[in-house]
């Protein structure tokens, strides 16, 4: 018998491996890929609208940030993880979010930042506590405020729509569904994103959970504290201007930086929902959805610890 | 629509087999039994070595309550009492039996009329009959048929699913043989006073659904249920959900919902024990894949050697990179074809690519796929993750214990992390250490 199973031993044995033993095709690459081309009507609106310099700025930030992962994978001696396609992703958001006329450098500065210090320095893809592209704005807004703010360029001068509404002007709301409005390369064109945001909605990458909810509840505090009561021009203005729906669709639906929970989704949506009325309405400053995500971010590991689902059998079965 | 929350719809590979009717194999070659195809104590062997038996004969006797005896299901002489491979890799004791091609039997006493027997005897019939959970778990079926209080069962139900990938062994016997599935089930109906029966069949079977509606038109007591088509519909706490309703969590039993179920082949096996007295010698195996030549469903004498089981299905087209017995989602992996089939052995599939590993693990980017398809309504990625950092506190409290295994969170994650896997080892480890506790 031993020979006998010696001679067995010998040949060539298949793989072996704990079930399951089949997976779906999807991967971390192919979500980020479809989350770049969902981005890209409103990119190219973006850079038809505002010229080439908007061009410059969103390849720099998108060129920087994948160059600083590279450095910085070889750097940590960390396989080189680039080809999964997150910090193209990070770097358009960021370009995105930058004015039009924002210097090269600054905008190279803010990519190293993002992919640096927000992303890597925690330990990479997936451990990020907060949204690389909008902690790299936040940064640039801190450092270098006059040119985050002068949303100045060829095709417009003067203040963005929420601006001009917060100082009581008024604004039109057809320019601003469109996009033909001052303000960041990415956010102006609601029709572009809201593209782009069905196209991941169809692919399954993202769900109505956040977006809806922080639109929602947003409008709701805005109808409640806007002093506008029910004022159908002044709720349009507020969701078609700044940032909301590149926002609400594209980072706060930011996987690594959401809850995970189903219910723990909701209360985020909520939450950057009235933190955004607040900023908005409240605040100094025209704009809120970048501080809104980012502290609804910092917020979500206590989101998640109350919102724990129950499992099948002790009550969750239904949900 | 009868289903659960969460749930996959993989490639379900059932057209390569679904339209091949039954084929009754002999097998040529030795046999071999291992003495435990079942959850609880391992049968005792009762031949020797050189002893002659027949198809039939007694060859291993269970030896506890919760046990079942083993049956030789080949004519020859016992030629070897050894420790042989069995699908899982281990090493099992088992009878090997020469096969002399005869297939001289034993003599069966049938029971054509079952109600003139007592539920005594009908329980008796099926634990000599050396029945188990067919469907992989292998539980010994006359101790599921015996709940404390049988009063309170309300609904048998007939776990028609087959929810995995591959398998048409169910189907087939679904098309070919209804009415001994609808028969066996009304033997175990008519063990309780107070239930009613349910044909549950997912609803990628309409022709099955069909014949079955047609089989029990008259019979008030049994209902045919369609359940959507997912993945893991067939599972036994999903089933139960998805057909009353009633959800019970891991440390409870299908009888506390008034539940018992069973899956088509333990069905007929039931009646087959019952009215024509045969013990359980055979099982119905789809031999699949995109190895094989012409896929197969089989008639296959507990026993066979895969081997021989590949063979006769027109041997392999490509190298198989891995063959797993079973389903693609629950099965076990072998790394030699040289095992033999057991009572729950319900497919031999042979894949050309072994999609686990082609692709590496990566970082996970909380997608939340998981927690969307997890029947056990768990986070899985977090579970994963204690159970790799050996943190059993977390892993219970974020109860990882209510998990059943099902996969479908390796299956679906794009970053291909191994949970199912990870989770798995942690819910032994804990399982082993709480049976430790238990016993002291």
């Amino acid at each position: 018998m031993s020979e006998n199973t010696e001679k067995k031993e010998a040949k060539k044995l298949l793989k072996v491996s704990s079930n399951p033993h089949v997976r779906d095709g999807m991967n971390t690459r192919s979500i980020m890929l479809a989350v770049v081309i969902a981005l890209m009507p409103a990119t190219i609106f973006g850079i038809i609208n505002f010229g080439y310099h908007a061009f410059l700025v969103v390849a720099t930030a998108v060129g920087f940030s994948v160059l600083a992962e590279f450095v910085m994978c070889k750097i940590l001696k960390k396989p080189v993880s680039i080809s999964d396609c997150s910090a193209i992703v990070t770097g358009l958001l960021l370009g995105l979010n930058l004015p039009p006329m924002f210097p090269l450098w600054m905008t190279a500065v803010g990519a190293c930042f993002a992919i640096v210090v927000v992303k890597m320095l925690f330990g990479g893809l997936g451990q990020n506590f907060m949204n690389p592209a909008l902690g790299a704005r936040c940064f640039l807004v801190i450092s270098f405020a006059k040119y985050m703010t002068n949303f100045n360029c060829d095709a417009y001068t003067g203040a963005t729509p929420l601006a001009v509404l917060k100082s009581g002007g008024a604004v039109n709301i057809y320019d601003m569904v469109i996009g033909r409005t001052a303000g960041t390369i990415g956010e102006t064109s609601m029709i572009a994103i809201v593209l782009g945001a069905c196209f991941l909605i169809a692919l399954g990458i993202i769900d109505l959970r956040i977006p809806g909810m922080y639109i929602l509840s947003f409008v709701i505090f805005i109808l409640i504290f806007g002093k506008r009561g029910f004022d159908f021009n002044f709720v349009c203005a507020h969701l078609a201007g700044g940032g909301l729906m590149l926002g609400a669709f594209f980072m706060a639906t930011d996987y690594v930086t959401r809850p995970i929970t189903k219910k723990g989704q909701y209360v985020y949506g909520i939450l950057l929902g009235i933190l955004t009325g607040i900023f908005r309405i409240f605040g100094a400053s025209a704009e809120g959805v970048s501080y809104a995500i980012i502290l609804g971010n910092l917020l979500v590991p206590l989101i998640e610890k109350i919102t724990l689902p129950k499992a099948f059998g002790k009550g969750g079965e239904n949900s | 629509m009868f289903t659960f929350h969460g749930g996959i719809h993989p490639y379900d590979g059932k057209d390569i087999s679904k339209d091949r009717p039954i084929v009754d194999y002999s097998p040529k070659g030795d046999m071999v039994y291992p003495l435990s195809q079942h959850i609880g104590a391992p049968c005792e062997c009762v031949v020797e070595v050189g002893e002659k038996v027949l198809v039939g004969q007694l060859i291993a006797k269970d030896t506890g309550f919760v046990s079942s005896p083993i049956y030789s299901s080949v004519s020859g002489v016992v030629k070897a009492i050894e420790p042989r491979r069995i699908i899982t890799g281990d090493h099992v004791k088992a009878i090997v039996i020469e096969n002399d091609n005869e297939y001289k039997s034993v003599k069966f006493t049938p029971h054509p009329d079952y109600s003139k027997l007592s539920r005594e005897e009908i329980v008796s019939l099926i634990q000599k009959a050396g029945v188990v959970g067919m469907g992989g778990a292998g539980f010994p079926t006359h101790v599921k048929v015996s709940p404390k209080e049988p009063d309170k069962i309300e609904y048998v139900i007939a776990n028609c699913a087959e929810c995995e990938p591959y398998l048409t062994s169910d189907y087939r016997i679904m098309i070919e043989q209804p009415q001994k599935l609808v028969e066996g089930l009304r033997i175990e109906l008519s063990l309780f006073n107070n239930a009613r029966g349910i044909l549950a069949v997912e609803d990628n079977k309409p022709d099955c659904i069909a014949k079955l509606r047609e089989l029990t038109k008259d019979d008030e007591k049994i209902s045919v249920i369609p359940l959507k088509t997912k993945y893991p519909q067939g599972s036994e706490r999903h089933l139960i959900f998805a057909t009353t309703k009633r959800a019970i969590n891991s440390s409870m039993l299908p009888s506390d919902a008034g539940c018992i179920v069973n899956n088509v082949d333990t069905i007929c096996s039931i009646y087959s024990a019952v009215v024509e007295g045969k013990p359980l010698l055979h099982r119905i195996v789809t031999v699949t894949g995109d190895c094989i030549k012409t896929p197969q469903n089989f008639r296959v004498p507990i026993g066979t050697n895969y081997h021989e089981l590949v063979d006769e299905a027109g041997g392999f087209i490509k190298n198989p990179e891995k063959i797993v017995s079973g389903g693609p989602m629950m099965g076990f992996a072998i790394f030699d074809l040289d095992v033999p089939a057991t009572k729950t052995s319900s497919a031999l599939l042979c894949l050309s690519k072994d999609q686990i590993s082609s692709a590496s693990e990566t970082a996970c980017i909380n997608c939340g796929r998981c927690v969307e398809v997890c029947p056990g309504r768990v986070i899985p990625s977090k579970l994963a993750d204690f159970a790799q950092n050996g943190d059993r506190e977390q892993f219970e409290k974020y109860n990882g214990m209510e998990c059943c295994e099902c996969g479908c969170c390796s299956y679906i994650c794009p970053a291909k992390r191994y949970l199912t896997q990870s989770i798995k080892s942690m819910r032994r480890m804990i399982l082993a250490d709480r049976k430790k506790g238990g016993k002291k």
